[in-house]
Formats: C-alpha cells, sequence, structure tokens
C-alpha cells in the first residue's frame, strides 16, 4: 500500500516554487501544506489510524480463538468492557501497575533532583565523571541492559548473590525473579537505573537557570540550605520538574520489555503481569482478541488522559 | 578544599560507579573465557582478556542474519522518516493553513501511544496483508512510531531558519528550489543528522512490535536475538560470556550514536520547560 505512494512523495518539493501566482499576498489558500503531509498522513493512517480502528471495532466483539478460524463474530457493545470490570484479576494488574508506575517515578524522580543538585555542588572534573556514567547507563539499548541485568541478578552466578553472600546474608544460590514482590523489586532497580540520567540531565539543565548571586544573596540573608532549596531553587526548576514527572509516569505505566524479559528469565508470568505483557497474553497466548482490544483500549485512554497536561505546554511551545 | 566539598566528592564518585557499573559489568564479562565467568567468586578486573567470545558470536551463525535483519530496517526506517518528516516540518513551520493545529496536536498525541496500546491490532493488520515476518512488515509499523517526534525535532530546526534567508536569495536571482537547496538546506543538516540518528536508535532498540509481528526464528531482529539467551538461562547454565559479548556488539553503534545526539534529544523533549 505505502510503496505506491512513496516515489509521489519528492516531486512535491519540486512543486513548490508555483510559477502560477507571483505577487507574494500571504493570505491566499495555498495546497503546498497539504501536498508536503501527504506521506506523514498516510503512513500514519495505515500504521495507526486503521489499527485503531480496528481495536475500537475489536473490543465491541466477541473475538476468540473460534473467530480465528471464520466463525462470524458476534456484536457484544460494552460486554468485555463489563466482563473485564467484573474480573478481580484485571483489577490486579491495574493497581499491580498503578502502584509500580508510582513508586518507580517517585524513586527515580527523588534520585534525579538528588543527583542534579550533586552535579551542582561538585567540583567540573567529578561532574563530568558523573555525566559519562550516566550517559553510558542512558545509551544502553533496553535489551542488552535486560541481559546484563539478567546476568548479575543470576542465580547461579550472579555478582549480586555473590556480594550479598560475602558480607554475611543467606543469599547463596538466591532466586529474585521466582517470587512476586522480589521480581518487582528487580523490575524497579532496573527501571529506576535506566531513567535516572534524563531526568537528572533535565534537571540540571534547569538548575544552570538558578543564578549563584542570587543564592548567595539568600545565604547572606540567612536562608538556610533547606530554604534556599524550597523557596528559590524549586521554583525556577518547578515546570522542569512538572514535565519531567509526567513523561517518567507515562514511560512507566507502559513499561513492558523489562516485565517480558524479566519473566522470560523465568518466573511466573500470571503472578507479574502488568497491563503490557496482559494484553500481551491475551492477544498472543490465548488469541483473545476482544479482550486484548479492551484492555488495550483502555491503556490508551489512560495515557491520552495523563498526556493532555504535557501536550498543551508543547503545543504552547509550537505557538511561541 | 572544605571537608563538605570533599564528602561530595566521593559521594559522586560512588554514584557514578553505581550507574557505569552494568556497563562495565557487561564489556569485562564479554572480554573472559566462561571457566572464569562460571568459577565462584566474580572476577572484576578482565586480566588476560581475550576477544574469543566476540569471535563466538560472529561463528556461531545466527548473529550475522539478525544484524542483517536489524541494518536494513534501520536504514530503511531512517531514510522513510526523515523525507516524510522533513516534507511536514516544512509544512507546518513554514505555513499557516486550516488543520495545521489539528495535525500538531494529533502527532503529539500519536508519540505519547504506548506500543503495547496498538500492538495486537498492528499485528492483525500485518496478519491480513501477509506482511507477518516481514522487513517491510515492521518497517512499517516503525516508521509511523518514529515520524510523528522526528517532525516534532525537525520543526524546531526549520523554524530556526528564517524565512528571510531564502527570500534574500531570491532577491539575488535565484529560483525558489536553488535558494532552498543552496540556502536552507545545508543550515538543516544538523537537525537532519539529529533526527536521522533518533530515528535509527529507535528502530535499532525496539522490542515489542518486533517481539509480535517477527515470530519466526529465522526472522530476528538483534533485540529478539538477544532474548533468546535470556529464555535459554531460563532452564539452564548459558554461556554468559558470549551473551555479554553480543550485547556489547548491539550495544556499541548505539552507544556511539546517542554520546552524538544526546543533547539534542533532551531538549527536544523538554524545551517547553527549559530555556536557553
Amino acid at each position: 500500500m505505502t510503496t505506491t505512494l512513496h516515489p509521489e512523495a519528492p516531486p512535491v518539493v519540486g512543486a513548490t516554487p508555483q510559477p502560477t501566482l507571483r505577487t507574494p499576498r500571504k493570505r491566499r489558500i495555498s495546497f503546498t501544506p497539504y501536498f508536503l503531509l501527504i506521506p506523514a498522513v498516510v503512513i500514519l493512517a495505515i500504521a495507526m489510524g486503521y489499527p485503531l480502528v480496528w481495536q475500537i471495532v475489536t473490543s465491541t466483539l466477541k473475538f476468540g480463538l473460534a473467530q480465528q478460524f471464520g466463525k462470524p463474530a458476534e456484536f457484544v457493545g460494552l460486554g468485555n468492557y463489563l466482563t473485564l470490570a467484573s474480573d478481580p484479576y484485571m483489577w490486579t494488574v491495574i493497581l499491580r501497575s498503578v502502584l509500580f508506575c508510582f513508586a518507580a517515578a517517585a524513586v527515580t524522580m527523588g534520585l534525579g533532583v538528588l543527583v542534579a543538585l550533586l552535579m551542582r555542588a561538585v567540583g567540573s572534573v567529578i561532574r563530568i565523571i558523573i555525566q559519562i556514567s550516566m550517559l553510558l547507563a542512558w545509551a544502553m539499548p533496553v535489551v542488552a541492559a535486560m541481559t546484563v541485568w539478567n546476568w548479575l541478578f543470576d542465580w547461579r552466578r550472579g555478582v549480586v548473590n555473590w556480594v550479598l553472600t560475602s558480607v554475611g546474608l543467606p543469599f547463596q544460590n538466591h532466586n529474585w525473579l521466582q517470587n512476586p514482590v522480589s521480581f518487582y523489586f528487580v523490575a524497579l532497580i532496573i527501571v529506576v537505573w535506566m531513567s535516572v540520567p534524563f531526568v537528572a540531565f533535565s534537571l540540571y539543565a534547569g538548575l544552570t537557570q538558578v543564578s549563584g548571586e542570587v543564592l548567595e544573596a539568600a545565604q547572606m540573608d540567612g536562608a538556610t540550605p533547606r530554604q534556599r532549596f524550597q523557596f528559590i531553587i524549586v521554583p525556577i526548576i518547578r515546570p522542569v520538574i512538572s514535565i519531567v514527572l509526567l513523561l517518567q509516569v507515562i514511560w512507566d505505566l507502559r513499561v513492558f520489555t523489562q516485565i517480558k524479559l524479566l519473566q522470560d528469565a523465568g518466573s511466573i508470568a500470571s503472578e507479574t503481569n502488568l497491563l503490557g505483557t496482559y494484553i500481551y497474553q491475551l492477544g498472543t497466548g490465548s488469541s483473545n482478541f476482544g479482550t486484548a482490544s479492551a484492555v488495550s483500549i483502555f491503556v490508551l485512554v489512560l495515557t491520552v488522559g495523563i498526556s493532555a497536561f504535557y501536550v498543551r505546554s508543547m503545543l504552547k511551545e509550537d505557538e511561541s | 578544599m572544605t571537608p563538605a566539598r570533599v564528602i561530595l566528592g566521593i559521594v559522586g564518585i560512588a554514584v557514578a560507579m553505581i550507574w557505569i557499573f552494568p556497563v562495565y559489568w557487561m564489556v569485562n564479562s564479554s572480554l573472559l573465557p566462561n571457566v572464569v565467568l562460571q568459577s565462584q567468586s566474580p572476577t572484576f578486573l578482565p586480566l588476560g582478556a581475550s576477544f574469543d567470545n566476540f569471535s563466538a558470536v560472529f561463528q556461531g551463525g545466527t548473529f550475522l542474519p539478525a544484524l542483517g535483519m536489524s541494518v536494513v530496517i534501520a536504514l530503511i526506517v531512517v531514510a522513510c522518516c526523515l523525507m516524510f518528516a522533513f516534507l511536514a516540518a516544512l509544512a507546518i513551520s513554514r505555513f499557516r493553513f486550516r488543520g495545521r493545529k489539528g495535525f500538531v496536536l494529533a502527532i503529539l498525541f500519536i508519540q505519547m501511544l504506548p506500543a503495547e496500546g496498538l500492538f495486537i491490532a498492528q499485528y492483525k493488520l500485518m496478519a491480513s496483508v501477509d506482511l507477518l515476518n516481514t522487513v517491510l512488515g515492521v518497517s512499517i509499523i516503525y516508521i509511523a512510531a518514529v515520524v510523528p517526534f522526528t517532525i516534532w525535532m525537525l520543526r524546531g530546526f526549520v523554524a530556526g531558519i528564517p524565512a528571510e534567508l531564502e527570500e534574500a536569495a531570491m532577491v539575488d536571482g535565484l529560483s525558489r528550489t536553488k535558494a532552498f537547496l543552496r540556502i536552507t538546506f545545508p543550515l538543516l543538516a544538523p537537525g537532519l543528522v539529529a533526527s536521522g540518528v533518533y530515528a535509527f536508535l529507535q528502530a535499532w532498540n525496539e522490542f515489542t512490535v518486533a517481539l509480535v509481528v517477527l515470530q519466526k526464528n529465522s526472522v530476528q531482529t538483534l533485540p529478539l536475538w538477544l532474548r533468546g539467551f535470556i529464555q535459554a538461562s531460563a532452564s539452564h547454565a548459558i554461556d554468559w560470556g558470549q551473551v555479554m559479548a553480543a550485547s556489547t556488539l548491539v550495544a556499541l553503534p548505539v552507544i556511539i550514536f546517542f554520546l552524538l545526539v544526546q543533547g539534542r534529544m533532551t531538549s527536544g523533549l523538554v524545551s517547553g520547560a527549559v530555556k536557553g
């Protein structure tokens, strides 16, 4: 479908001269921008728009394994949503996802703020050392990072067990992924490790806007470090904090790769599912597309709801 | 130096070491033979390092096909994304037209959508047009997923180049196309590079969509190929030296590219909040 459209895209650039209308009046209606948007709009319509519509339709159908083999799907209206709402497992998964998201976002923000303040407080050499190590952690492809963390937490020869055992704790051959609580603990550590660099860098960029003179003046007027943080630094970097926090919440709500790969390394999926892996299991494991679509719609609505604030602030930037 | 500064310095070094440790451990393990890795206590320095694990990865026979697949997909995604996004960025930053605001709103929201919110439907779409397990199928979804943010990034670059510059060149006798190619395009180069690298990183690292669309072992991208090792480790002891060598190979291009464009990507994400 798309391949036929690609060749049409480039000539559009050549079409910009518009030799017919030479007068540079600004308000005339031009079709040029619409031509320019065609390739992007077409690909988005195919790979995002169509699946979205399919998903909305399917979420109102009884669409399971039997329908895979040709049985017509029956219209059930909001039936799938009602079934989900009365399914305690769905609520468990939602609760787990929300708790995990809040825990990960809170720890990430807390550590991010501390690291940003630390980068400001230390000399330039140590700051550069911190920045390099954070950049390397940040740059790690998520799957490569997951293989390393699996190796670190490996129950046979992992370093984590070795360190804990050598300080005298009973962690010989301890399997971290079998118990759901320690599974989430490991997942939390990994997600936080991956996310802190972005938060720390963004907040540090925000902190450079805080002038040293103002802080010095406040100090001379007798403000304690805590007061300086609370009344000078925080108000200035508040916009950065709120945007970064919002992004963290959105990203942590949809942790899929980390959870899926930890499950692959040996834990029971039903005990450790979050929303993403639950949809995956419904769709690919049990071919229950009706229910999977309903959960997906729920996740999309939730994301769009939380994103609204972020999108508004980005739009403001677009207008300026 | 005051004692407080010394303590802060020590804390700073400790933080740096904690964050870099997994990366260091990956490289360290990749250089050590499996016998050493399987011994009772870990070896913290790669003394007697060798590249045996790396050559074993290359000789294993499954790495190169996965590498080829990842490279081809990444190239398609980068090329198409840059082209589509450039045209769209031109439209929204150089023209005021009906529907512009709707389009900007749409790309901002689409950019936030999680892959897990649509991947079952995308799987069904690809199954219905027989594009499961194909490069084209994955690429189409990747382009659509990456193009919104690419448009947003390029928009900033295009808007930063004053249209007057182009107009001045036209007054001096260049055609609009020539003015664009000679004046605006070179100024855009850094923006195109940054956006291209962003698209590359997304395509190279993507796991979720690949997991559902590429289900045959014969067609795997590098992230799926690495996942095979994690799955294997669930049931039996595996050769971690080779896995770490493989991970290093997957991470290396990413780390290099990432360091090049990190600043621009961050400012794209939070530019509304950080000025300067």
